[in-house]
């Protein structure tokens, strides 16, 4: 059974695009046939982060409007020939593509892969909703913020309300020692906040720049960062495996907070 | 303020404390979202207070200082939680017993029932 997966935030620049492109070059390491279609139409981004920019001829525009073949505009990743794209135009005549379009669209690919991840613009309005309108599921990313927690919040009763029920939550830019310091929400406080399931928690990291520099998604390195290795696990999860969160305070595993562990008991 | 010992140990490895601005954060948003979810504005949560204590006083002689009226919002859910402390009843007016009764937590609440009227 193929997945139609939206993922969103509300919040722009808390990492929807770096996401979509990891969990997409993630599934298909594992196997799995995936398209990853840009949906900010006008503001295109995901083409970069995958390094495919080059590569772009057509977009889900020309597929819309007929003026291409559905596998004319998919570009298909030689590094993992198991993920493709379909692009966004980069014009800014997006008013002529609906809910509708994308609806059909989404659902003539999910008939060609395993997964269909839908990367969302920033936003509610219609570019969100031509976003959602094909997807059965949707993965909201946040960040430790207020103002990314908040506008979660209400994208995930923007969904709700669309009857997207399956609803998963992915923690980006998390940083532990600010977290142990109680300057930032903890991922327990978030959920608590937020009331949905955990997908992944993804720590803050340099690497997630140097990897869009290159235009390399993160979890194609050979030695995969902590963030890589949080991408790799989340998309895991996403197959069902059941993977425990990463221990991010290891590294600061000292002595005294061994010796706090063991004075209160805590293990 | 009296710490238990672990909370001490606690404290003083974790140098973790209610006044950083973590635990602030999260007051601020479980209160902003209690009025993004139930979308209210202000002004109609104050005339629908007014509204509330309008009718209640009617019955009631409420204590006007420690009156408690708020959104809460926990697990997807808001509840209009609101605290009248009486102080004490009205005397009996037979034409006010048989308007209707007043549920006063009917239309905002969900399942977990805030709507207390002490």
């Amino acid at each position: 059974m193929s997945r139609s997966i939206v993922v969103t935030s509300g919040k722009g620049g808390v990492g929807k695009t770096t996401t979509s492109a990891n969990l997409g070059m993630a599934l298909a390491k594992l196997g799995r046939k995936v398209v990853l279609v840009d949906a900010d139409f006008g503001l295109r981004n995901l083409d970069l982060l995958l390094g495919l920019e080059n590569r772009v001829v057509y977009t889900a525009l020309e597929v819309i409007a007929r003026e291409c073949k559905l596998d004319q505009a998919l570009v298909k990743d030689k590094r993992q020939p198991n993920l493709s794209l379909l692009a966004a135009p980069q014009t800014r005549n997006k008013t002529a593509i609906t809910a509708a379009h994308m609806k059909a669209l989404v659902e003539v690919l999910s008939r060609h892969f395993d997964y269909v991840l839908v990367d969302c613009p920033a936003g509610i309005e219609t570019g969100f909703h031509n976003a959602i309108a094909g997807a059965k599921e949707a993965i909201i990313v946040t960040t430790p913020e207020i103002s990314a927690v908040r506008d979660a919040d209400r994208v995930i009763g923007l969904l709700e309300a669309n009857r997207i029920k399956d609803i998963k939550l992915i923690v980006n830019r998390l940083r532990p020692a600010m977290v142990k310091n109680n300057d930032m929400m903890s991922v327990e406080d978030i959920l608590e906040i937020l009331s949905i399931k955990l997908l992944g928690v993804i720590p803050e990291d340099e690497q997630v720049i140097v990897s869009t520099n290159k235009g390399e998604p993160l979890v194609l390195s050979e030695k995969l960062p902590l963030a890589g290795i949080a991408y790799e696990n989340t998309a895991k999860r996403l197959e069902g495996m059941d993977i425990p969160l990463l221990d991010l305070n290891a590294s600061s595993g000292s002595v005294l907070s061994r010796l706090q562990r063991w004075l209160t008991g805590k293990s | 303020m009296i710490l238990s010992i672990s909370e001490f140990i606690e404290r003083l490895f974790t140098g973790k404390n209610a006044t950083a601005s973590g635990t602030k954060v999260k007051q601020r948003l479980k209160f902003i979202l209690a009025h993004d979810r139930a979308a209210i504005t202000p002004q109609m949560f104050e005339e629908m207070r007014q509204e509330i204590m309008a009718v209640v006083s009617k019955y009631v002689e409420l204590d006007q200082d420690s009156l408690e009226f708020r959104l809460e919002s926990d697990n997807r859910y808001t509840a209009l939680v609101a605290n009248l402390p009486i102080r004490g009843i009205k005397a009996e007016e037979p034409e006010l017993l048989q308007a209707e009764p007043l549920d006063i937590d009917a239309p905002l609440t969900m399942p977990n029932n805030g709507g207390n009227v002490g």
